[in-house]
């Protein structure tokens, strides 16, 4: 088996036994984690470069940490200590970049489309998105299937609510791809001001109540209200927010026995979820962040495989 | 592909016998030695493992290594392998590990569960068995235990079957390949 993908865009180019393929993957990764010594030689002497155009604390140190136990040389690059200070536009730090022969790049950008145009320009090298603007986040999007998969044995036929803005989330658009591809449904909810018009045509339902919608859901996924992508406000106050669209310990009592709660991070904490759910029994956010690294490993190292067999051929 | 034409090399109750032997070698051995731990290398040197620790009465947890996180040729072949789990479940630290594998040609696989070993710990001692040990060697290795050696060219593949992993067991040598 291989992916048929060079890179990881997006999570529509991967398909349902792709998926399956990389989870397998990652299981033997996790039992990587789970040692006294937690590296392994599979990528010694390829070179990963997380190109982080936008502040991560979770996927960068993720992504780190995954190159790192694999072996990997791996170089972080932000914003604020490149040369984008300098004016450099994107393509031609990616160019100058390639110039040093790396193999995977990691692109977190605040555009939409900005890792594609990246793997544009590449010859040989691989690029993973770890979020682009508001457009996809297919990394965080395979976490969160595996941490639903792990937890309720399977994703088919489950009732998956994500609820926040949906407008401007990354997560809820690489999420709802990924849900569908194992035949989920998916219901997004949120204030009318969140959702898009037309969302309805990727094939999800839409609500705007939490508390009639919350007791239908086996996975409630809340998003953070992100302030740094909002131009204004789209609803009057956060506490008004918050009591209607926030998850706390007495709207919970209407959820289904055995609800999971999930949250890509970071947590604006009694704002889209209360302290007590965030850290309650149903909340799965940590096992999500620990997964993380176990997908990234996976993926690290199929695309790595992927470079090694073509320069074989060339 | 082109026809493939092979050779028994071992039946079924060849292989049999062929255990049974390297079971009471490994018996005598353990007297002394105190008993092993028996660790197979994925994919058929986990049912050899288990056969041979049922032979002995080693009753013990049986290891199981994955190799190809420590393998020096990561992907010549098109198709990436699944890597599969690696569960040693007991401490490697002092251990006298048995590692058990189906063929031994090139040692690369031999010399990458080495390898992965001591990244779990450190055995007092580690020791190979082969079923099958066709020659061919590309590293300073050889087997401890070893079932049958052969003399075999590189254009040959030496393929065990086992009734766990392919539904019957015997040992074969294949002809012209691709």
């Amino acid at each position: 088996m291989a992916l048929k993908t060079p890179h990881i865009l997006s999570m529509s180019d991967l398909s349902r036994e792709e998926i399956e393929f990389i989870f397998q993957t990652t299981d033997s990764f996790r039992e990587v984690g789970g040692r006294a010594i937690k590296k392994v030689p599979a990528l010694r002497g390829k070179t990963v470069i997380n190109l982080f155009f936008e502040n991560s604390t979770r996927t960068r140190t993720s992504f780190e940490i995954a190159g790192k136990r694999l072996s990997a040389d791996v170089i972080n690059i932000s914003k604020s200590s490149s040369s984008v200070t300098k004016g450099e536009t994107l393509l031609d730090t990616a160019k100058n970049l390639v110039a040093m022969s790396p193999d995977i790049l990691v692109v977190r950008h605040p555009s939409a489309g900005a890792p594609h145009a990246v793997a544009k320009i590449l010859q040989r090298a691989r690029v993973i998105n770890a979020g682009d603007g508001a457009h996809e986040h297919p990394t965080q999007a395979l976490l969160d299937l595996l941490t639903i998969r792990d937890h309720k044995k399977k994703i088919e036929g489950l009732h998956v609510g994500i609820v926040g803005d949906i407008a401007h989330s990354r997560v809820a658009r690489s999420n709802i791809r990924g849900l569908q591809t194992f035949g989920a449904k998916v219901t997004v909810v949120g204030p009318k001001s969140m959702i898009p018009a037309g969302i309805s045509a990727l094939g999800v339902d839409v609500s705007y109540d939490l508390a009639e919608v919350l007791p239908k859901l086996d996975v409630v996924m809340m998003l953070r209200i992100q302030t740094e992508r909002l131009d204004a406000m789209p609803f009057p106050s956060v506490r008004e927010y918050s009591r209607f669209y926030g998850l706390n310990p007495q709207l919970l009592k209407k959820a289904k026995p055995g609800i999971v709660i999930m949250h890509p991070g970071p947590v604006n904490r009694g704002v889209e979820i209360s302290p007590e759910v965030a850290d309650g029994p149903y909340s799965l956010i940590l096992d999500q962040v620990k997964n993380g690294v176990a997908v990234r490993m996976a993926l690290l190292y199929l695309l790595a495989g992927e470079l090694e067999s073509v320069k074989g051929e060339a | 592909m082109a026809q493939e034409t092979e050779k028994l090399l071992m039946d079924a109750a060849q292989l049999e016998a062929t255990l049974q032997r390297l079971a009471s070698q490994i018996a005598e051995r353990q007297g002394a030695e105190g008993p092993y731990h028996l660790v197979g290398i994925h994919t058929r040197g986990v049912p050899i493992a288990k056969r041979l620790a049922a032979l002995i009465k080693n009753s013990g947890p049986i290891g199981v290594l994955d190799i190809n996180l420590y393998r020096d040729d990561l992907s010549a072949v098109a198709d990436m392998p699944v890597v599969k789990e690696t569960s040693l479940p007991f401490s490697v630290d002092g251990a006298h590990v048995l590692l058990v594998d189906d063929v031994l040609y090139t040692g690369r696989t031999v010399r990458a569960a080495l390898d992965a070993l001591f990244d779990l710990g450190r055995p007092k001692k580690i020791e190979l068995l082969a079923l099958v040990d066709r020659g061919g060697r590309e590293i300073p290795l050889q087997a401890d235990f070893c079932g049958k050696r052969l003399s075999v060219s590189d254009r040959e593949v030496v393929k065990v079957r086992l009734l766990e992993t392919d539904g019957k067991d015997e040992v074969v040598v294949a002809q012209g390949a691709e």
